[in-house]
């Protein structure tokens, strides 16, 4: 917790920079499964995560992209295997993360409220807040709304509203969940740009989607999953021109039965 | 019906003379109640929301408790409390029976267990949507109970307008630990009670209407609050 007053600079501009403190990444997945209700959800899934590219998570419904989300983020434990921050020594990589949800889970609060919350539980002094808000605010395009209530937001809006609460704490690693999925093209459009304005200043970005577009546009690599397991890991372009399996073939065609 | 006719003229007259000994009678009421209604929800809220979101042996077992204890018979409340603060109970050396602290332990005991129970609905609720964004952010469900609470608070209300419905409607409990002594414990209901035994119905009626009227502007007014914030807010 004192880390993060330390790190909290007072000037705006500094706000939303991804923290100083030493990458938690590598990410390593090492044999992790997954069972819920007597099933075997995630099989025995390897893979690492190295810091820079963009990753996207792609896979029929019910491949277990979005748990295989929350099992790195730390939401779920596995039921075997480890997830392991490497480079993480003795930090606590969930307070260097972050998580967009699909559908935005807001405080019955106002819009400044609701970051104000997020950056409490981050322990930055209630001094250094205020300038942070604002300029997360200022730069999701939400600053008329600071006094509005959260839940009075749009679709567009509301997701907004979680990608700054995010980008407002610094994460160096934001896990989104199909972030886009009940948004017009247009809501879309400005959450994409979050996100790769985000990535840019050096947040690691990993995220599951069903808009094979989105993926193409805002992807470097593809962690390709079917019925709970990791079939491919691989460039953008190689698994869009040239995938490695045939289950990957047959998704691309939307042939994929699940 | 000569009697309920009666009673309205009673209540009218009582109402509008603001006769002194009503206006007592009514402030001890309140005071009890409000006191014991916020004593409840200082243990009950936390009780709740504590557990709602922890799992532990036996916490099935503390709610079914929780959940029976607000059928719990208001004389046996005001029995067991008697018990404890009569000169030989353990609590003796207070010298608490027959004073409006007794009444107001006896109805925070009787409120408790409503506050509790329907505040562990809610929070369990809130905290179905709520629990992977808090602790993608970090809180550790004790650390979210504050939040929680606030945020459950339009809903809450109806949990802390139980137990006042509760407390002020009660007789059994207060009339046993306080005793209705004029001046000092008389409450709404334990005149009420009184003045029925004394066969003095018109005045009984008057008293309770009285009491209905001053319920229902608490709750009508609460009930205003709420609705309009919980459009802003929900």
């Amino acid at each position: 917790m004192n880390r993060d007053i330390a790190m909290s600079a007072p000037s705006a501009t500094a706000a939303t920079t991804p923290a100083t403190a030493p990458s938690i990444l590598p990410l390593r997945v090492e044999n992790v499964s997954f069972d819920a209700g007597g099933k075997r959800l995630i099989n025995d899934m390897s893979f690492t995560l190295e810091a820079g590219p963009r990753t996207v998570i792609l896979g029929p419904n019910g491949a277990g992209k979005s748990l295989t989300l929350r099992l790195c983020h730390g939401l779920l434990t596995p039921s075997a295997g480890r997830v392991m921050w490497q480079g993480a020594g003795k930090q606590d990589p969930m307070r260097r993360q972050a998580m967009v949800f699909q559908r935005p889970v807001l405080l019955r609060r106002t819009v400044a409220q609701n970051i104000d919350y997020a950056l409490k539980l981050h322990g930055v002094p209630r001094a250094a807040r205020g300038p942070i808000i604002e300029d997360v605010l200022s730069r999701t395009g939400l600053a008329q709304f600071a006094k509005s209530p959260a839940r009075h937001l749009s679709g567009g809006e509301q997701q907004k509203l979680s990608l700054a609460r995010a980008w407002a704490t610094k994460p160096q690693v934001l896990f989104l969940d199909e972030p886009t999925a009940s948004l017009d093209p247009a809501a879309t459009h400005a959450v994409e740009n979050i996100i790769d304005t985000m990535h840019t200043e050096g947040t690691r970005i990993i995220m599951t989607t069903h808009d094979l577009g989105q993926a193409r546009r805002h992807a470097d690599e593809v962690l390709f999953i079917n019925k709970g397991r990791l079939m491919e890991k691989t460039p953008i372009e190689d698994f869009f021109n040239a995938p490695e399996t045939g289950e990957a073939a047959a998704f691309l065609k939307g042939e994929l039965r699940w | 019906m000569t009697d309920i006719s009666q009673a309205f003229v009673t209540a009218l007259h009582l109402l509008v003379a603001f006769d002194a000994n009503l206006v007592e009678i009514v402030g001890l009421s309140l005071r009890v109640s409000l006191s014991a209604v916020a004593l409840a929800v200082l243990v009950g809220l936390p009780l709740g929301a504590w557990l709602a979101l922890f799992k532990f042996p036996g916490r099935d077992a503390i709610i079914v408790f929780l959940n029976a204890l607000m059928g719990l018979p208001p004389v046996v409340v005001g029995l067991v409390v008697y018990l404890m603060l009569s000169r030989s109970g353990p609590l003796g050396v207070l010298g608490l029976l027959f004073t409006p602290t007794a009444m107001i332990v006896a109805q925070a005991i009787l409120v408790t267990p409503i506050v509790a129970a329907l505040t562990r609905q809610v929070v369990a609720d809130l905290w179905v949507e709520y629990s992977e964004q808090m602790r993608s952010m970090g809180a550790s469900p004790l650390g979210a109970i504050p939040a929680l609470l606030y945020d459950a608070r339009f809903t809450l209300v109806t949990a802390v307008l139980a137990g006042f419905g509760r407390a002020s409607a009660e007789v059994g409990a207060v009339m046993i630990v306080g005793g209705n002594i004029d001046h000092v414990t008389r409450m709404m209901t334990t005149a009420i009670a009184l003045e029925v035994s004394k066969g003095d119905l018109a005045l009984a009626l008057g008293l309770g209407i009285v009491l209905i009227t001053l319920s229902l502007i608490i709750n009508a007014a609460t009930h205003t609050v709420k609705v309009r914030a919980e459009a802003v807010w929900t």
